[in-house]
């Protein structure tokens, strides 16, 4: 019998706020532990919790970007259960009413694009951090309260490799979005994972299994591939599955049982009290929906389609999306927008990793990029003279053609001047014409050089080439 | 003796100069020393704090500043927050805890320059109708120290009623300000639902505290509810509602105020002297030119029910928070969760865990449609009656509690009947209305009682007048207990 595996993931991601969700503290990773703590985040007596305006609106708009609804009203819950680095002992979160629900996302898998649909991606708050040390435990509380979103997804993921890929893609979209940084490393994204296998044709689940503890991507790829080939080789054995949640040992490569559905927590979510329903009008949710960017995949599609980019360019400005903003202006009408992108992605990003700087600092404008282009392609200038006007464009902001006016840099294409060029260099250098004339052909290039050497490299070097050929050979 | 003055009669010789606010806390220090040993109302106070707010008082006043209470001695429930003094909530849970903030009332009585000082007594964690669920003891009751204060507000009202200072602040849950104060012979006030910020408050049951004040009389309630009354962008559920001068609506008329008399609230349990009492209250309003009527509100009997499900369960939530690991107490243990278990089990008295429990049962999985959503559906009904019961009259009378005050240890073990003397106070949490309660008369063995009126959301202004005008033709509010 052939088994399918069913996988939905339940993704949790720091937004990137100023403040934390509650309080005043800065939601800022790496502060000396329990810092970015007040009486609010700590859970002191009496303290109640006022909403962040700027995690609402990450959410709304991370909601838009999944393509999911935002509606009018939202609630927040207490899920309650005792933990040391749970200050108030219940976390706030969203249980039936959440900021953001029913979506999808697409994104490319094999050779095609897939879509998984988005259950809800609702807001709550992080929890402290703990660390055990000998003979005593700590929590660092700088975590607590920085808002968190949680996505969640139907179970229509089949495999380990396409999991990946949707949170490659979920990662994009977030990053794109500015809603988080997504930095695995930080903790601000964690994932579980959902697992059952099936045999194929079956249209009931089975046993649903939770897997916790990755801590990257890969980790989850890994824990998925592996639990789906458990669960199937324990079916195939004749053995029987029960719900639980089973824990991902990253250096051993397992997973293993934490607890059953018989010891699962009951957390007695209700209604908090302390918070007013969020109820978002139409102005509000407008001003979101204008923020709204287009999507990591949409924009690759289209830089493909507009600008004649192969896939592993559009990738690249997809990634980096100032410099793709920046190329779009600069390729805007552009005869050739591939060259424009090649100048963009290697001389632009050279000179600015050299620099460290960002698009933003440049001095010229974009379009001048596109000018350049128009300079090498009409035959103005050759390549190598680029290379130096874009040097000096980069340093001082003017146009090109100004370079190349102001420091003579035209190329010399005029058949008399260059006809002198190379008759001077054929008198000089009787050797290699000598050698040409006998029939080797690299001593052309030597020639060539020569001549470029003596124009200062203004040279139309085809001409040159050309020429060359025309005097040797007569 | 500036410690029997009101806030009134203390700030009008503060402003000719024939007192300073030295004098009067000291007053009132003395007064402590005096007599809080036979009533235990104050569980901890700072002379030395409390003097140099006086003398800066008089510094500033010195200075040609005015504030509504410079130089006003208040004392302060144990659950509200002051910044460096205990917060203790009377339970032995929170050990040696310091509040390291100010509550929002307690920075707006700083503003309008009171003496902010003393913890008062109260039942542990505002669980509690007698103060006898107070860690520390029970406060006593100045007209009998062999009765209880009521509660939980109790160390609150027997410190204004006992002259142990000039007003106080308490908080009411199900009825803890008013009951304490008609218990003890002063004013209690308890605001509309968002009216006064919950910020620095500690929460026993979140949508239904409030903080609000204890009195010698219903101007000074006026008074002290315009300082504590207001928009706080720290409390969610604060309502940003302008707030009045309360004391102008103090005009001593109430012709055509129509007052109504629920017809539910004939109970059995009643005491014929507080009928009495409060029968004679109505009638005196009446004299005075209100229309009586009788309304009806339906669901009265689920009151009691509903609220021990409501504001348990949030209890359950909100003291889940008390566990060792950042303040207060702790008793160690070998994992977190029997450290949990040991501190929660050795820190917390029987009345707070009795409610824990209760609450942690009506939202489990299970039980939570036919508890927790019942109860508020209810909840929705009961607040339905009573503005349905305001569309034909302005305020609602009725007494504050069944009977005077009982002895202790009476009812303390029986914890449903003590609950059930919350009858009266209890919908007007429930309904997120305003009540107060005003001294209307004394038993054969002279033990206060209060009337009770309940005002719409945000209908303050009729409340005091009307108080304020019954207050102006009788004269209970100025008796004053013998503690000598």
């Amino acid at each position: 019998m052939e088994y399918e595996a069913v996988i939905g993931l339940e993704t949790h991601v720091q937004l990137r706020t100023r403040t934390k969700m509650w309080c005043g503290c800065a939601n800022e990773y790496g502060a000396e532990a329990n810092t970015n703590v007040c009486p609010v985040c700590l859970g002191l007596p009496g303290v109640l919790p006022v909403p962040n305006a700027e995690a609402l609106r990450k959410t709304a708009l991370t909601g838009m970007l999944l393509n999911c609804d935002v509606p009018s009203y939202a609630k927040w819950d207490r899920k309650n259960y005792f933990y040391p680095d749970n200050p108030k002992n219940y976390q706030l979160t969203q249980l039936d009413f959440p900021s953001t629900i029913e979506g999808f996302v697409d994104f490319e898998f094999g050779e095609g694009t897939e879509r998984v649909r988005i259950n809800r991606a609702h807001l709550e708050e992080d929890v402290g951090k703990s660390t055990h040390f000998a003979d005593h435990s700590g929590v660092d509380f700088n975590r607590a309260g920085v808002p968190l979103l949680e996505i969640v997804t139907e179970p229509d993921l089949t495999g380990a490799d396409m999991a990946y890929e949707y949170l490659n893609a979920l990662k994009a979209i977030l990053e794109y979005g500015g809603v988080s940084d997504c930095d695995m490393e930080k903790g601000q994204v964690r994932c579980d994972v959902n697992i059952s296998v099936r045999p194929i044709g079956q249209t009931e689940l089975g046993e649903k299994i939770e897997i916790k503890n990755m801590n990257s991507f890969s980790g989850v790829r890994r824990a998925a591939g592996y639990e789906i080939e458990r669960q199937i080789g324990v079916l195939r054995e004749g053995g029987t599955l029960v719900q639980e949640t089973r824990r991902w040992d990253d250096a051993v490569g397992i997973t293993e049982s934490m607890r059953t559905k018989e010891d699962a927590h009951d957390y007695r979510y209700f209604p908090d009290p302390d918070l007013m329903p969020h109820t978002p009008s139409e102005e509000w949710l407008a001003e979101v929906r204008a923020s709204v960017m287009e999507l990591p995949l949409a924009r690759k599609r289209r830089l493909m389609a507009d600008f004649q980019l192969p896939a592993s360019d559009a990738e690249v400005f997809v990634g980096d999306a100032a410099l793709g903003d920046y190329f779009e202006v600069a390729a805007n009408g552009a005869k050739n927008p591939k060259a424009v992108a090649n100048w963009v992605m290697n001389n632009l990003q050279a000179k600015l990793v050299e620099t460290g700087g960002s698009v933003a600092d440049v001095k010229f404008e974009a379009s001048a990029i596109g000018e350049l282009v128009g300079l090498i392609e009409g035959g103005q200038i050759n390549s190598k003279i680029a290379q130096d006007v874009f040097v000096k464009m980069f340093e001082s902001g003017k146009s090109p053609a100004a370079i190349v006016e102001e420091k003579g840099l035209s190329q010399v294409s005029d058949s008399g001047e260059l006809e002198a060029f190379c008759n001077e260099a054929i008198e000089a250098n009787p050797g290699p014409a000598e050698d040409f004339r006998n029939g080797k052909e690299t001593a052309l290039n030597f020639l060539k050089g020569q001549v470029m050497k003596a124009s200062r490299g203004k040279a139309n070097p085809q001409m040159v080439g050309e020429l060359l050929k025309n005097i040797l050979g007569s | 003796m500036p410690h029997t003055l009101t806030i009134s009669q203390l700030t009008d010789k503060l402003t000719q100069g024939e007192l300073t606010s030295r004098d009067a806390t000291q007053s009132c220090l003395d007064r402590i020393a005096a007599v809080d040993d036979q009533l235990n109302a104050f569980l901890s106070h700072d002379p030395a704090d409390a003097l140099a707010q006086a003398d800066a008082a008089d510094a500033a006043r010195a200075a040609g500043e005015t504030k509504p209470l410079l130089g006003v001695p208040i004392a302060m429930k144990d659950v509200i927050a002051v910044n460096g003094h205990p917060l203790n909530c009377a339970s032995k849970i929170l050990g040696d805890f310091n509040s390291p903030y100010d509550a929002t009332v307690t920075q707006k009585l700083r503003d309008a320059g009171a003496v902010v000082f003393g913890r008062v007594n109260m039942d542990e964690f505002a669980m509690g109708s007698s103060t006898e669920n107070s860690a520390f003891g029970p406060a006593r009751n100045p007209w009998d120290t062999d009765r209880i204060s009521g509660g939980s507000s109790g160390g609150s009202a027997v410190a204004v009623a006992a002259d142990e200072c000039i007003a106080s602040l308490g908080s009411d849950t199900g009825g803890s300000i008013r009951q304490p104060a008609a218990l003890c012979g002063c004013v209690g006030l308890k605001p509309t639902y968002g009216r006064v910020s919950r910020y620095g408050l500690v929460a026993f049951a979140s949508s239904l505290d409030q903080i609000g004040p204890i009195t010698k009389d219903v101007r000074d309630a006026a008074t002290l509810l315009g300082v504590i009354a207001g928009e706080d962008p720290r409390d969610s559920t604060n309502v940003p509602e302008p707030v009045p001068d309360y004391t102008a609506a103090l005009t001593g008329d109430i012709k055509g105020m129509k007052i109504g008399l629920p017809r539910e609230y004939q109970v059995d349990g009643l005491d014929p002297e507080v009928k009495a009492a409060t029968d004679a209250a109505v009638a005196e309003l009446e004299k005075l030119g209100a229309e009586i009527k009788e309304i009806s509100l339906p669901h009265t009997e689920y009151a009691i029910a509903t609220y021990y499900i409501i504001a348990t369960a949030e209890a359950s939530a909100n003291l889940a928070r008390f566990e060792g690991v950042r303040y207060g107490a702790r008793v160690d243990g070998a994992s977190p969760e029997q450290m949990n278990r040991a501190t929660r089990g050795a820190g917390f008295g029987e009345e707070v865990k009795r409610r824990i429990i209760l609450g942690t049962y009506v939202l489990s999985s299970g039980y939570y449609d036919a508890y927790y959503l019942r109860a508020q559906k209810a909840r929705t009904l009961i607040r339905q009656d009573f503005l349905n019961a305001f569309e034909q009259v302005d305020l609602i009378a009725s007494p504050t509690t069944p009977t005077s005050a009982f002895k202790i240890g009476e009812k303390s073990g029986d914890p449903l009947q003590m609950y059930l003397s919350d009858v009266f106070t209890i919908s007007c949490n429930l309904a997120g209305l305003c009540g107060i309660s005003v001294p209307c008369g004394f038993s054969k063995i002279g033990l206060p009682m209060g009337l009770q009126l309940l005002g719409q959301p945000f209908g303050e202004p009729d409340l005091l007048r009307a108080a304020h005008a019954y207050e102006q033709v009788t004269d209970w509010h100025t008796k004053q207990p013998n503690l000598d």
